[in-house]
């Protein structure tokens, strides 16, 4: 943990904005630029700085490694999972009209869950790469 | 005025690019490509691309220079002084680049809405999306409707990538004292 | 001078390309070849963009009173294309850091030597 006052205080201001503004950035993304791309990195960039300022013991107790594994592979099950949805409920895979009971309404729903997929396995992966370089020991 | 803006951007992409060339001190190379992906997230910006420069500037500028920092630590700063001749790579670099060029020569002038890359499947996106989709944000319409498969697949892509660092990187490092024949391995 | 204008774009485009060409192919040192790729794919992502822009054009989204709008299906290409990149290239310096860890060096020319050195009088590493 760096002993660095201004770092510290600065970081526990930024760290629930930059989550927020994730959130917010994967909500608005039908309305403006966004998506799940752009707001998994950003949740992803708000632990790593939380990482970085606070040392990796305090943030691996905050989210331990085999939960961010595991956010890594919902991901592509929860996308993949939208389309077999649309399936049993009797229209072709990844067809979000048959989602809701119109086909904008469906649309809008199918694309909010398929970002949410895309945001937990963009984040899951972005952190589970850090806590790998970052818990290597070095040579000396 | 854009043009000038991106006149002057990739002006300055080049002068970063020959810089990251030169230098040899690794710490100073990785932050000159943080700063190279900003330069190149402002010129999207330019070019009417606001998604993706938002992406570039949150992969290239954040979390690419984390990743290279870190590794940096473990594997070392400066970069050797290169012993081998560098006649032939500059001859490759310069005969393809040359016809590279001539090629360039053929495309359609920046900007022109009669472009090849404008036709075809773009202005049906463009007209009948809001009655398919209904979503403002063309581009997210695109990546999640329209190419919904695409972007199932590059996740998979990412998983796989996740799951090959951690396959690498994941065992415990075998320190130098412990006896030979005990290294963890994955 | 239009012709030089219309065409800037895709031959600093090529330079680039060509730059991160060249620091892959004549350094030696593993790091530097990962940031000269990522280079390289970062001069492929400004020219799709660049064939995508439409001048009179605005953003890619919906707008009152805009009638021409910029390309969508290349913004759609190169987000994908970003993303994989860095998951490539987090790949790749997992990699050099286990050839760090199994030679010692970073540096190819080295890993040469060591491995001519290990054909000649061959010892175990692993176990």
């Amino acid at each position: 943990m760096t002993t660095n006052v201004i770092l510290r205080i600065a970081t526990k201001v930024l760290i629930p904005n930059i989550l927020i503004f994730g959130l917010y950035v994967h909500f608005h993304g039908d309305y403006g630029p966004g998506g799940g791309f752009q707001a998994g990195v950003i949740v992803g960039a708000g632990f790593i700085l939380y990482a970085l300022v606070y040392g990796l013991e305090n943030t691996t107790r905050v989210l331990p490694p085999t939960v961010v594994h595991i956010c890594m592979a919902a991901g592509v099950l929860i996308f993949a999972g939208t389309g077999v949805v649309s399936l049993l409920l009797g229209g072709a895979y990844l067809e979000y009209n048959v989602l809701a009971h119109d086909a904008i309404h469906g649309q809008h729903r199918g694309i909010l869950w398929v970002e949410l997929g895309v945001i937990a396995t963009v984040f899951g992966t972005m952190v589970s790469i850090f806590y790998a370089v970052a818990g290597r020991k070095g040579m000396d | 005025m854009t043009e000038v803006i991106d006149i002057a951007l990739l002006a300055l992409l080049v002068v970063t690019g020959l810089a990251m060339l030169r230098l040899r001190n690794l710490f100073g190379v990785i932050i000159l490509s943080g700063i190279y992906s900003l330069l190149s997230a402002g010129l999207f910006v330019t070019m009417d691309a606001p998604d993706v420069a938002f992406t570039e500037s949150a992969v290239g500028v954040g979390i690419a220079t984390v990743l290279f920092l870190g590794a940096l630590a473990l594997v070392g700063h400066e970069e050797r002084p290169p012993q081998r001749s560098r006649v032939l790579p500059l001859i490759v670099v310069i005969g393809t680049g040359g016809i590279l060029m001539y090629g360039m020569t053929d495309v359609p002038p920046f900007g022109d809405p009669d472009n090849p890359a404008q036709q075809h499947v773009v202005p049906r996106y463009i007209q009948q999306q809001p009655e398919e989709v209904g979503v403002d944000n063309m581009v997210g319409a695109v990546l999640a409707s329209y190419r919904g498969y695409d972007t199932m697949g590059e996740t998979a892509v990412i998983f796989a990538a996740g799951v090959g660092v951690l396959i690498l990187l994941a065992g415990r490092r075998r320190r130098a004292d412990e006896p030979e024949g005990g290294q963890d391995d994955h | 001078m239009d012709f030089i204008l219309g065409h800037y774009n895709y031959w600093v485009v090529v330079f680039l390309m060509m730059l991160g060409f060249y620091i892959v192919i004549s350094r030696a040192n593993m790091v530097k070849v990962l940031v000269g790729l990522s280079v390289f794919q970062t001069s492929v992502f400004i020219f799709y963009i660049s064939l995508g822009k439409v001048r009179g054009g605005t953003a890619p989204i919906l707008m009152e009173g805009a009638t021409l709008y910029a390309n969508p299906l290349t913004s759609v290409l190169i987000l994908t294309a970003i993303v994989v990149s860095i998951a490539t290239t987090a790949l790749g310096l997992a990699i050099v850091i286990r050839i760090k860890e199994a030679y010692g060096t970073v540096e190819e020319e080295e890993i040469d030597a060591i491995e001519r050195a290990e054909v000649e009088a061959p010892e175990t590493r692993w176990s």
